[in-house]
């Protein structure tokens, strides 16, 4: 197997979920079976311009569509944001090592989120609602800068109306009808209960909020051996070959993008790595 | 090297035949541009016989001298990396039709197998962890194709520069395997040792004649007197801990002062891996090419994430690549990066010594004076 080699996929549906996010559902066109792992992440291909890491929101359901949700930063993802339903890009994957899922069954599950890091982290909201009698009490924290940042609120909604879920949404900034809480996600962490005991946390977001969540995790009295954290790096290979990833001696596309606290929390926050 | 056999001087060409006869492009030390590289090699007259090259820090001259021999020398710019992990090549290709349908087409490396003349044991040393980086946990087709072919005939290293410190890192300056066929260079020719079958094939249709006792200590006290000649070493087997303990350590900002990050010294590292990934497309918009050329920890992309430089300072990225090669590699392949060939020293413009970067940080015996 050629590890470089994309596929073709074609986009079914495109979604614009705010001026600079957009959602792309996919159809692997050589029909052959695609399975992942939530947490995952797959290289998407935008012809004649080059791949970019994409996290996998939703794949594999009864429509086989999968499913990426992309902030227009870059040079790939812009050119991405203009196609269209029906045309193709390739797509290589799943890579990575994704959520501690099976290692979470029986406890109460705390997804602590910032801006765009709710994308990798969906997955997590799926596989626990399809199983939910595997896992305790959901609680799904999720912080933006502008109440206007905020994706999927319907989507919030629903899951917050599921049993044994609770959603809080917060905002740095608040706009007029903004009905969640306002500032940092970790002044969220006040108004949980936790039984700290038996929970596991996963965090996704930018790195200052995830270090900051862990810490206050810890002092919630949480085992740092069980918080999650997905990472992010220029990553151009996937397969843990062109260097670009390594943070310290790990290569986050290949023995991340989510790892143990205890495993990175010499080198997080330290500038430079 | 109890068993080696004798090659005379005159017969080396021989061995030339024998491998282009076998199906085996040849590609050995040659002068050109004021350096010794390895490039394509029919004719032993093209052996860089008597020449000899000084090297210093940020300093790299070829002399005359007036040996006969034809592997004086230590090395030039480039070890035998390049021929296994390629400076630039094709990873895939993609059609698109005129309806949007993309066709995607593995580049699969089809030239001939090499076999390269004059390997020193520091990059048989650096091959052995790019063939794990490359091979061992997912394999990489590109490097795999041109692994397998390769034929590699080392030369004990008798003639190290000043910069050379194989001796501390344990590599050299014996090639002791990873070889096919292994020559010490004598004033009459060659001792020959056989190190895999496909050597062994070469080996019996050369014109090998039993060798002397003399020949034998005479090859030996050449290598040990090579050993002996180093001077630079690094300050510890593992500096793994002391480095990742001195993070904060104020050399790295004092090394940053005289570090250009212009990336010369990943480009001639033996073990470096790193490379980036490039879409060409064609002019028409209907195909592209997806390339990989090599990359450095010293470049500002390297560290990108949307618009974001991780490494935006010089002193993180001399951190980034002393703290990988010495530190994090042992967690990653169970030894340093380093095979103290000192090509890093010689090449660098200004001059900087990774050996005495790492005891300015780790301290005279590695174990992290703060």
């Amino acid at each position: 197997m050629n590890p470089y080699l994309p596929r073709e996929a074609e986009i079914v549906e495109r979604i614009q979920e705010t001026p600079t996010v957009f959602t792309l559902r996919l159809r692997l066109t050589d029909g052959q079976p695609y399975g992942f792992e939530a947490g995952q992440f797959n290289m998407l291909y935008l012809h004649g311009v080059g791949e970019v890491p994409i996290s996998i929101v939703a794949g594999g359901e009864a429509d086989g569509l999968l499913t990426h949700t992309i902030r227009a930063v870059g040079r790939v993802t812009r050119g991405m944001m203009a196609l269209r339903a029906g045309e193709r890009i390739g797509l290589r994957g799943p890579f990575g090592r994704g959520w501690p899922l099976a290692a979470a069954e029986g406890r109460e599950v705390v997804v602590v989120t910032g801006g765009l890091g709710c994308a990798p982290s969906v997955s997590i909201i799926h596989h626990i609602l399809r199983h939910r009698e595997r896992y305790g009490r959901l609680t799904i924290l999720q912080g933006v800068k502008h109440a206007d940042d905020l994706i999927w609120r319907t989507q919030y909604e629903a899951w917050s109306r599921q049993p044994e879920v609770r959603v809080l949404l917060v905002a740095d900034v608040a706009s007029p009808g903004w009905q969640g809480a306002v500032g940092r996600v970790t002044a969220l962490f006040d108004r949980i209960e936790l039984d700290a005991a038996h929970a596991i946390a996963m965090l996704c977001g930018p790195e200052g909020m995830m270090l900051a969540s862990a810490a206050a995790l810890e002092q919630l009295g949480l085992a740092a051996g069980d918080i999650y954290l997905s990472m992010e790096r220029n990553m151009q290979c996937a397969v843990g070959h062109c260097g670009h990833c390594q943070f310290g001696a790990r290569f986050v596309c290949r023995d991340g993008p989510v790892f143990a606290w205890p495993d990175i929390r010499d080198l997080l926050g330290v500038r430079g790595f | 090297m109890k068993h080696a056999a004798f090659l005379p001087r005159h017969a080396l060409q021989i061995l030339l035949d024998a491998l282009s006869g076998e199906g085996y492009r040849v590609v050995g030390p040659r002068v050109r541009d004021g350096a010794i590289l390895y490039e394509e090699l029919r004719d032993v007259a093209d052996l860089p016989a008597g020449w000899r090259d000084e090297q210093q820090p940020g300093q790299y001259r070829l002399e005359r001298t007036d040996t006969q021999r034809s592997f004086a020398w230590a090395h030039g710019p480039q070890g035998i990396k390049p021929l296994v992990f390629r400076p630039r090549e094709s990873l895939w290709r993609v059609h698109r039709s005129a309806d949007g349908r993309m066709a995607f087409s593995a580049s699969i490396p089809q030239d001939p197998p090499l076999a390269v003349i004059g390997a020193r044991a520091c990059d048989l040393a650096a091959l052995e962890l790019q063939d794990r980086h490359f091979l061992e946990s997912i394999r990489d087709p590109s490097y795999a194709a041109h692994r397998a072919g390769l034929f590699i005939v080392a030369v004990h290293c008798t003639h190290p520069a000043s910069t050379c410190f194989c001796v501390s890192t344990g590599d050299g300056p014996r090639a002791g395997k990873g070889f096919d066929l292994a020559l010490s260079e004598l004033d009459e020719g060659y001792l020959i040792e056989v190190g895999s079958e496909r050597g062994a094939h070469i080996a019996r249709m050369l014109p090998l004649q039993l060798s002397s006792d003399e020949q034998r200590e005479q090859a030996e006290a050449e290598i040990a007197h090579a050993a002996a000649l180093q001077t630079r070493q690094l300050p510890g087997t593992n500096l793994r801990d002391s480095l990742f303990a001195n993070l904060d350590h104020p050399r790295w900002r004092e090394v940053a002062e005289r570090c250009l990050s212009c990336g010369n010294c990943t480009s001639v590292c033996p073990t470096c891996f790193c490379h980036a990934e490039q879409d060409l497309p064609s002019l028409d918009g209907q195909s592209a090419e997806h390339v990989r050329q090599w990359d450095s920890c010293f470049s500002e992309g390297h560290s990108t994430i949307h618009g974001i430089v991780i490494r935006a300072e010089t002193g993180q990225r001399y951190r980034q690549w002393l703290t990988h090669k010495l530190g994090s590699w042992h967690d990653q392949y169970g030894r340093s990066g380093c095979v103290g060939c000192g090509r890093c020293i010689t090449w660098c413009p200004v001059g900087i010594d990774l050996t005495e970067e790492a005891r300015a940080i780790c301290g005279p015996n590695g174990e992290g004076a703060t």
